[in-house]
């Protein structure tokens, strides 16, 4: 146990941003590179919790407390276990490959940019670290503002209606959150007579079933399935994600959504298990509606980017179909399949981004034929896609498959309708890789386009090296999490059983 | 028979800090007469010192600890009298600092300026620490008074006239409602003291006539820190009155209030508490409600930030619904966050007016992130504290306001609050839309560095992130601070 990692590696990229705050605005390539060595170096710092987590332990791992509020209760605790860790890592990786992507595309107030950037990766990383409730509200909702700013600052045309309805949709379902964090706080306060906002403390108490526990986790649900997006709350995200630019539809879709599903992970689950489990149903409805929905809106779509963002919707509904299964399989295949959409769903942006660079349209009608044009780009998109499809060998198989055999415990016509996705989504993938790549070259423009400098190849190779790491050997990523994952399923049940035993 | 007339024991010293700032408004007006006379910035300084020599006597009477009551119990000296006054004091303090280069800028110099405020600023310190119904209506007066003029300050400007105009008429109207409620209650209970008021055996039951008195004092309350239904004169005021004074009437003057109000309902009258509490649960809800729908439609900031502070009353209200230690506790450090928010924001409008001109318009603020974007990113500061962004001071004040709210079982108050607070994110940060997303239309706003103004914002900025990040020590000292009246 190395003292104090996870606070370095949370604090780390503010340090470098409150650093090249004070660089002078004129030295652009001084904040470009600082701002990724910063990035690069927070990875390199976050490894060891990778290599030195113990993954068949299921407590929480290079923790750290120190008190903050002692009169509330609130403290600093931090600390990782396997349903954290991969999220962590997964931040980490991305903002540095998002900062590397946006090296030429954004021209326009580069220092604050930059700034924004770092600051943004450490409200994620507090997200997914904190072990306090109130610590946790304070960096989910302080991560709101940069991504507002990433949105409307260097986004498109019609960046500035996305990014307040980004900000409203969050902020109506935070607001719902805090309440019921308050309430289930003093809840616990006067029933244990400790006041905390301590997560494992209040995981473990016994929240009695009944209308209360629904409100509370209705509150939470709502806050979470905002941001997952689960249908129908997710028309917010084709508007965030069409109009960010390439590095904050990079981390929105990498990082930003799964803070919901982990959310749902982290907090509903342990905390509101009989309610968990009453709503499951409801959550099976949306996040099947979703899949198929979301795959179905995605065919149509004649902009590679919306069809992209659609494509998160029917992802994330899987996601939120393994987790309430509540069954190993399903939650484990939940969380891998969270590191899929961020691996193969970012990938997927930063190649819309870098065609959209050179071409300045993402209308798939006029694209064709870049196979004899620009044929590496063309190979690793093919990757790409067909990683986001869940093809065996790929990362995404693993996460689906593992959700499928899930769901089908549950109810096998469960299972039968949310495979329809997987189909649907080889046929928006397939369709418009097919429209985009294949055929003959109907754009003259197109017949100019330059291949994949080395910048490119660098910010593409991280993640296809994990694309396929994870799709062969999974076992070295599930490993970390099992435990965990077990002793989380252990706690719903025996809290359910408690409370129904009352 | 000889009436028996005692002569009350006279203790200075616990009207020290008031008395301070009275007298250095005295020695203003003197010093006006003195050269040189054709600039009145040193005596924004002399004000300035008698400011801190105020603040540094409140730190002295703190630290020499022990309560105190003077002149009959009229005065009280505790640790509740004492936060407010280094609340008020910091007020006047960074009003005062943003008002020296403003009133040049604007042409509104003159001694009379630092002098009221001087004295409204003694006038707020003597509200939280009257004991006496009677106390608490020259107090008010005190402040009034010299706010109503300071508001017309610009003499040649219509809206300016219109603004002292409104205040006055609908202050006094106001301020008779209150006199009116305590000689009802004087009448019911037989004294104005707010101890033998509590005693009496009136307050405990539902006498009608102290009832009624209470509402008549709630109403003219209502109207000095402008709660539903008696807003109507804030964004007209607000809008009118000078930048400076706009953000002391906002801060100081709703501090002075809010602190009569709390104790008065709590010490004197916490035998009605299940009547006033009701009460205002319904005016706390549609407080809030009102003033964050009305701000939406607001394009002049001044406007937007009056209803915005309608609003931020309405959440202060749920600690004295909440009641008890907790409640009033949350509404003292919210106080203290709102005091260093609010002067902030109003002080980066007042840096952007020059003579004549008033940057007001939100349309004037588009691409001021490109020109100035050091003072843009203040602003944005100020405006996310007032959304409640963490890890700023609004975030934590709301926090703990919210959670007095919910320990004392007001849910829904909450959950309309917290609704409340998503609605308000939109206005505010429409204003970080015109700063940081659009480009300029025309030649927008010049801004004029200012070494005092900077000064009083980065001091306003330090003290929203440390509120912030580490509010602990001063979420204590307001819970210690409001012991005095719950024992």
């Amino acid at each position: 146990m190395i003292p104090g990692l996870v606070s370095a590696v949370t604090f780390l990229p503010a340090l470098g941003a409150v650093a090249l705050l004070l660089v002078p605005r004129r030295l652009d390539a001084v904040h470009r590179a600082g701002a990724l060595a910063v990035a690069v170096l927070t990875f390199l710092v976050s490894v060891p919790l990778w290599t030195r987590f113990d993954g068949t332990r299921a407590d929480f791992q290079f923790e750290e407390v120190a008190g903050w509020m002692p009169s509330l209760g609130v403290s600093y605790h931090v600390g990782v276990d396997g349903i954290s860790l991969l999220l962590v890592l997964l931040t980490t990786l991305l903002t540095p490959i998002a900062l590397a992507s946006a090296w030429r595309a954004i021209e326009d107030r580069t220092k604050e940019f930059v700034v924004t950037i770092l600051l943004l990766e450490t409200g994620m990383l507090g997200v997914f670290v904190s072990l306090d409730l109130f610590l946790f509200f304070v960096f989910w909702e302080a991560m709101l503002i940069p991504m507002y700013l990433v949105i409307g600052v260097w986004g498109g045309a019609n960046r500035i209606y996305a990014a307040v309805k980004f900000v409203l949709y969050t902020m109506v379902g935070s607001a719902l959150m805090l309440v019921a964090i308050l309430a289930f706080y003093y809840q616990h306060g006067a029933a244990t007579g400790t006041y905390t906002f301590d997560v494992p403390t209040l995981a473990r108490w016994v929240l009695p079933a009944g209308l209360g526990q629904d409100l509370m986790f209705l509150a939470f649900a709502l806050a979470f399935a905002i941001k997952v997006p689960l249908f129908p709350f997710h028309t917010w995200l084709p508007d965030a994600h069409v109009e960010a630019p390439t590095a904050g539809s990079v981390i929105l879709a990498g990082v930003l959504l799964k803070m919901g599903t982990y959310g749902f992970l982290r907090f509903c689950l342990p905390f509101f298990p009989d309610a968990s489990l009453q709503f499951a149903p409801l959550v099976f409805a949306l996040a099947v509606i979703g899949i198929v929905y979301g795959a179905l809106v995605s065919t149509v779509q004649p902009d590679l980017k919306k069809l992209v963002a659609y494509s998160s919707v029917s992802h994330l509904g899987f996601v939120m179909l393994g987790l309430f299964t509540l069954n190993q399989q399903g939650l484990v295949g939940g969380l891998i399949q969270m590191v899929n959409h961020g691996l193969s769903t970012g990938a997927l942006f930063l190649m819309v981004g870098m065609i959209y660079e050179r071409r300045h349209t993402r209308l798939i009608a006029e694209f064709g034929g870049l196979w004899k044009v620009i044929p590496a780009f063309s190979a690793l998109f093919l990757v790409v896609v067909l990683s986001s499809l869940g093809l065996p060998g790929l990362n995404g198989f693993v996460g689906e498959f593992l959700v499928l055999v899930g769901a089908f415990q549950v109810s096998g016509w469960l299972a039968a309708a949310a495979t329809t996705g997987i189909i649907f989504a080889a046929v928006y993938l397939l369709w418009m890789y097919q429209r985009v790549v294949f055929g003959e070259i109907t754009r003259d423009e197109n017949r100019r386009l330059t291949d994949l400098c080395p910048r490119e190849w660098a910010v593409l190779a991280p993640l296809l090296l994990f694309i396929v790491w994870i799709g062969v050997y999974p076992a070295a990523f599930t490993g970390k999490t099992e435990a965990t994952i077990a002793a989380l399923l252990a706690q719903v049940e025996s809290k359910a059983s408690v409370a129904l035993a009352r | 028979m000889t009436p028996d007339i005692t002569i009350p024991q006279i203790t200075i010293s616990v009207l020290l800090p008031a008395l301070i700032v009275l007298g250095t408004g005295a020695l203003v007006l003197l010093l006006d007469l003195v050269p040189p006379r054709d600039s009145k910035t040193h005596l924004g300084g002399v004000a300035l010192a008698g400011i801190l020599a105020a603040l540094l006597a409140t730190v002295w009477l703190w630290l020499r600890g022990g309560d105190g009551r003077a002149f009959g119990d009229m005065v009280l000296l505790d640790g509740y009298a004492l936060f407010f006054d280094v609340v008020i004091c910091y007020a006047a303090a960074l009003v005062v600092m943003l008002s020296m280069d403003y009133l040049a800028r604007t042409g509104g110099e003159s001694a009379e300026y630092y002098m009221l405020v001087l004295f409204a600023t003694a006038g707020m310190m003597l509200l939280a620490s009257a004991g006496d119904l009677v106390v608490v209506f020259l107090a008010l007066e005190l402040m009034s008074l010299s706010l109503y003029v300071l508001a017309g300050l610009f003499k040649t400007r219509l809206t300016s006239g219109e603004a002292s105009m409104k205040y006055f008429l609908l202050g006094a109207f106001a301020t008779s409602f209150l006199l009116y409620g305590i000689a009802l209650i004087y009448g019911a209970t037989g004294s104005t003291n707010l101890d033998r008021i509590a005693a009496s055996g009136a307050a405990k039951g539902g006498d009608p006539l102290l009832l009624i008195g209470l509402g008549f004092l709630l109403v003219g309350f209502g109207f000095k820190i402008s709660s539903v239904p008696f807003h109507m004169w804030a964004p007209d005021v607000y809008e009118g009155a000078p930048t400076t004074i706009t953000a002391f009437i906002a801060t100081g003057s709703k501090a002075g209030a809010f602190a009569a109000l709390i104790r008065v309902l709590t010490v004197a009258l916490p035998g009605a508490q299940a009547d006033w509490s009701a009460l205002l649960w319904g005016v706390a809800a549609l407080t809030m409600t009102i003033g964050n729908v009305a701000a939406l439609a607001q394009s002049n900031l001044k406007r937007m930030l009056a209803y915005s502070s309608i609003a931020h009353v309405g959440y202060m209200l749920m600690g004295l619904v909440a009641g008890g230690a907790q409640g009033a506790g949350a509404i003292l450090f919210y106080l203290l966050a709102y005091t260093f928010t609010t002067i902030g924001a109003f002080g980066v409008i007042a840096l952007c007016e020059r003579a004549g001109e008033e940057a007001v318009e939100v349309g004037g603020y588009a691409g001021l992130a490109r020109r100035h974007p050091v003072l843009a990113a203040t602003l944005a500061l100020f405006l996310l504290s007032l959304i409640g962004i963490p890890p700023l001071a609004g975030f934590v004040a709301k926090f703990y306001l919210f959670g007095s709210a919910v320990r004392a079982g007001y849910i829904w108050l909450t959950v309309i609050a917290v609704l409340n607070s998503a609605v308000a994110a939109y206005y505010y940060l429409r204003v970080v839309v015109y700063m940081y997303m659009r480009e300029p239309e025309g030649e927008g706003i010049a801004v004029t560095p200012s070494v005092a103004g900077g000064l009083a914002l980065a001091v306003a900025l330090a003290g929203i992130v440390l509120l912030g990040v580490a509010p602990a020590p001063f979420a204590d000292l307001a819970q210690a601070a409001v012991a005095p009246l719950l024992r």
